[in-house]
């Protein structure tokens, strides 16, 4: 087995896919040649040549709608916006036309097509760099958010992104691209999307993350077995659709939640996480679900960032505060 | 001496002669057939047989009864918002009709006589229109997308069917269809840049009707005219009389013949005019004048072709009747079916969403199930 970043491991999930299934193509800003701007789709043309991964007009509406066209007739295009920020214009393609095909047609085309983009804050970036939307395509009726915390995850969950036969989002923590190392296995395999993973038992509080986040939760966690506290984490993997199961069943274990995650904290996914608990292990609480957040701001330029994004001090604090209450 | 376009260099002489005598900044209108029925520039006109000319007419026909039916039906309640295509009979057939089979049709929303060509029939029509996806259910490789209603968002879905058909090396063509107020958007821009980046077999097809909907087309874009847009991305342009069912044929088949030649995409724009409302729901007086719409009456692409018909002696007032009488017990037929479909059921609005639907939508088609049975007792 290979050792790879997360940047390696999605390529290698790009790799397979590729040599596996002849209607998958790659295709993005700069994705072509130069392999992408943080290089997730390097050496893949000069592999499978230019009609399979191609650099696209800075245009990503059409990056997108043209990926919708594509499936309806028999490709499963998977195509990379270059950074999260930027999906803003292609927005009517996905929610008016990917997530709607489908049903619209009643079920004679289909958009089996993945939008690939690095996401989250941390690089101390320029504006518009360093967001965390999930909730907005979480929102959305057809559209499946996929966002992997580790590389042998992202290799696994992309391959299934790309056989699912529905529209993807596949959010790629920017921040842990190349930050952690793992061993992955260089052939196929796969991870089920809309099944969280648990990182660590223990029974005294749940906490649910993601992402980037999984990392600062568990540098948090070191400090708390220190002080003895038993902390369940969940990875949830997959925003939508979300492993209810696994959070409510280690709710009724826990008595006690806390979710973190980077992006804003009204109307985000901690509070459908919260909702769900409520409604399914009211009874088992021993106190009131918690969350730490980004805010209701715009991230701050690189100078104030670290003040927005949870650190794993003040996901501890959460931890201890929930657990004393 | 004609020059010759970069946009036309790929194409053989034959199809580069009507793209060059049309260039798009010359000014120049392609008409074979003028208000009289008379063949005014028997240069272009299409080599159709008699038999072709009757059936497009006959079409065309049903579509404008269809039309004024559709319009009576949503004024008593039985359908809901939906637009008119009376006018516009001309563009939609005659495009669709220059088509292969193999070919796909991306439109908008107001094409009826190209839908009903490409396979679409008028239950389809009433479905949608009578609030039902069923409507969009089309039978398996009819090639004909639903609706799209956000303006020129399908532009960017006929360069990616195309896309995929080059990719694959298939002879296909994709047409799609706008309007003018269309060709302010994004969407137009992106999807033309990128069909002509990557040659694609795509026709993109702008029924300029004068309106979008209250907006006049002088005031939609500087340009002088829609086709001369094409020259910018490098494809070739041409604008055509879009109630002259000849010139809108001949200008698809032309661009049909050179996206499958492999020389890529183009751009017509059928100059026309929406003799009915928007929707159901909108009121041209508050934005035209009856001056104007008794002039474009004139001009119906209904009247001339009949005239030209009637002088070749293929039509007459005796069959004119008897196709009148058919297509409306046709409709008709179809409406009574459309009213008998029954309602969708909760397993319907679910079902779609997802090829396997998660288990948080089971839940809320369970819950759902469950208070209407309860609600029912």
């Amino acid at each position: 087995m290979a050792v790879m970043n997360m940047v390696q491991a999605i390529n290698s999930a790009l790799d397979v896919k590729l040599a596996d299934d002849p209607s998958v193509i790659v295709f993005g800003e700069d994705a072509g040649l130069e392999g992408g701007v943080f290089r997730v789709t390097e050496g893949l043309q000069q592999k499978y040549g230019e009609k399979r991964v191609f650099d696209t007009p800075l245009a990503e509406s059409i990056i997108v709608g043209s990926g919708v066209g594509m499936a309806i007739n028999g490709l499963r295009p998977v195509c990379e916006i270059q950074f999260d920020g930027f999906m803003y214009p292609a927005f009517n393609q996905i929610i008016s036309h990917a997530a709607r095909m489908r049903l619209r047609s009643r079920g004679t085309y289909s958009v089996p097509m993945v939008i690939r983009a690095p996401y989250g804050g941390g690089i101390r970036a320029l504006e518009h760099h360093s967001e965390s939307m999930e909730a907005l395509y979480a929102h959305i009726p057809g559209l499946k958010v996929v966002i992997p915390a580790t590389p042998y995850d992202a290799k696994g969950l992309l391959i299934s992104a790309i056989e699912d036969n529905d529209p993807v989002i596949f959010f790629e923590p920017k921040k842990i691209y190349r930050a952690i190392k793992q061993e992955v296995p260089e052939g196929e395999y796969r991870i089920k999307i809309g099944k969280a993973a648990i990182l660590q038992e223990g029974d005294q509080l749940t906490v649910v993350a993601y992402g980037a986040m999984i990392r600062t939760v568990q540098q948090a966690l070191q400090k708390a077995k220190k002080d003895g506290l038993s902390v369940e984490l969940i990875d949830l993997r997959t925003i939508y659709p979300m492993d209810a199961d696994t959070i409510i069943n280690s709710v009724k274990k826990t008595g006690r939640l806390l979710v973190a995650h980077e992006a804003p904290r009204s109307f985000g996914p901690a509070a459908e996480i919260i909702a769900l608990v409520n409604e399914e292990a009211f009874l088992h609480l021993e106190a009131p679900p918690a969350r730490v957040t980004g805010m209701d701001t715009v991230v701050p330029l690189p100078k104030g960032e670290d003040l927005y994004f949870p650190d794993a001090d003040r996901v501890y604090d959460a931890i201890k505060r929930t657990i004393d209450f | 001496m004609v020059t010759t376009r970069a946009s036309t260099k790929y194409m053989t002489e034959e199809q580069a002669m009507l793209f060059n005598a049309f260039d798009p900044l010359s000014g120049k209108r392609l008409q074979v057939m003028d208000e009289k029925g008379d063949i005014v520039d028997a240069k272009w006109m299409p080599d159709l047989p008699d038999s072709k000319v009757v059936e497009a007419y006959k079409v065309m026909l049903y579509a404008r009864i269809a039309d004024t039916k559709s319009v009576s039906y949503q004024r008593q309640g039985r359908l809901y918002t939906l637009p008119s295509n009376m006018g516009q009979e001309a563009a939609a057939v005659g495009s669709a009709m220059a088509l292969e089979k193999i070919d796909w049709m991306v439109p908008a929303y107001r094409e009826l006589g190209a839908w009903l060509v490409k396979g679409a029939t008028m239950l389809h029509y009433f479905l949608y229109f009578g609030g039902s996806e069923e409507g969009s259910r089309y039978p398996e490789g009819t090639r004909l997308l639903p609706v799209s209603v956000p303006i020129s968002s399908q532009l960017c879905h006929a360069a990616g069917i195309a896309h995929a058909a080059k990719y694959r090396g298939d002879r296909e063509v994709v047409i799609t269809y706008f309007g003018d107020g269309g060709s302010s958007q994004g969407d137009f821009h992106e999807a033309s840049n990128w069909a002509a980046v990557y040659e694609l077999p795509v026709i993109f097809f702008c029924n300029n009707n004068g309106y979008a909907i209250s907006l006049r087309r002088d005031k939609q874009t500087k340009s002088k005219t829609i086709a001369q847009k094409a020259i910018a991305y490098g494809m070739p342009g041409i604008q055509v009389d879009g109630n002259d069912f000849f010139a809108v044929y001949r200008a698809t088949h032309e661009a049909a013949k050179n996206a499958r030649d492999g020389n890529g995409p183009s751009l017509i724009e059928a100059v026309t005019y929406r003799r009915g409302s928007h929707t159901t729901s909108d009121d041209p007086t508050r934005y035209r004048s009856a001056d104007e719409e008794k002039a474009w009456e004139a001009k119906d692409p209904m009247i001339r072709l009949r005239k030209y018909l009637e002088k070749k002696k293929l039509w007459d007032e005796d069959r004119e009747k008897k196709h009148i009488e058919e297509a409306t017990s046709d409709i008709d037929r179809q409406f009574k079916q459309f009213e008998a479909t029954a309602a969708p059921t909760v397993e319907d609005i679910f079902k779609y969403q997802f090829d396997e639907m998660p288990d948080s939508l089971k839940k809320q088609m369970v819950e759902l199930r469950n208070f209407i049975n309860r609600k029912e007792g």
